[in-house]
């Protein structure tokens, strides 16, 4: 499957300064594996050290979070667009 | 009308951006805090990236519910973002509350930080006159940036007084 991935700004540098990029995968576990190949920079940013979601990145399937999907398992199908933004928190303590 | 500068001054030579803030924009953060309490509040700002001017802001759910931490809605989040891009502007930054404690970035402000262009921006509620500053986050590098309260800007991106 092939997926217009949309990078947020501070992804961007690591990805040639493009704001779309186009990655391969049935999964979203396995597009973000397709970034990193071609985007090494990228891999620390997207996934945890144990494989899992970054904390601090949100990804999208179309509209959806896919951490009230099938997180990194949830499947993608030719055409659909993955969104990643940063995840935006904090707070006082 | 005169711009009022609320925080920093516009300090001659200063190095960073001045932060832009329509006076519309303003005022619907401070109403979006005020609302929010006794919960921390947030949202997002959008406007033109590089230059500290900002159009309008996104009020968002704080899915942490909670008066000491917030997490802006992933959702609400992927709406603004879209939102903005068809404006043809960026999402630049970021606001929230500090329900008792002073307009600073606190140590998990600090290093949640998502990105290192955007504008933080703080508002205390911690007395009845509310205070907002804006920053710049690099790493554990924070500045805060003067911020000016105008009325909008004409088609030239030149800030209406």
């Amino acid at each position: 499957m092939s997926v217009e991935v949309r990078l947020p700004t501070v992804l961007r540098s690591h990805a040639g300064g493009n704001s779309i990029v186009i990655a391969l995968g049935s999964t979203v576990g396995e597009v973000l594996e397709d970034l990193s190949r071609n985007y090494p920079d990228m891999k620390g940013r997207l996934l945890g050290e144990d494989g899992s979601l970054h904390r601090f990145v949100n990804v999208y399937v179309n509209d959806d979070d896919v951490r009230y999907l099938n997180q990194l398992d949830t499947r993608v199908a030719d055409g659909d667009t993955i969104s990643i933004l940063p995840a935006v928190a904090g707070g006082e303590s | 009308m005169v711009c009022a500068v609320f925080s920093g001054g516009l300090r001659c030579g200063y190095p960073g951006l001045v932060l832009y803030l329509p006076a519309d924009v303003h005022q619907e953060i401070l109403a979006h805090c005020i609302a929010g309490l006794p919960d921390e509040a947030c949202g997002l700002i959008a406007g033109h990236p590089g230059t500290g001017l900002v159009e309008r802001c996104y009020t968002t759910r704080n899915i942490a519910a909670s008066a000491r931490v917030y997490t802006v809605d992933p959702r609400e989040h992927l709406a603004a973002d879209r939102d903005a891009e068809a404006c043809g502007w960026e999402i630049i930054g970021v606001f929230h509350s500090h329900t008792h404690t002073a307009p600073y970035p606190s140590a998990t402000d600090v290093s949640q930080a998502p990105d290192p262009s955007w504008h933080y921006l703080l508002i205390s509620l911690a007395n009845p006159d509310p205070a907002l500053r804006s920053y710049s986050i690099s790493g554990s590098e924070v500045v805060e940036e003067p911020v000016a309260v105008c009325s909008g800007y004409n088609s030239n991106l030149t800030r209406q007084e």
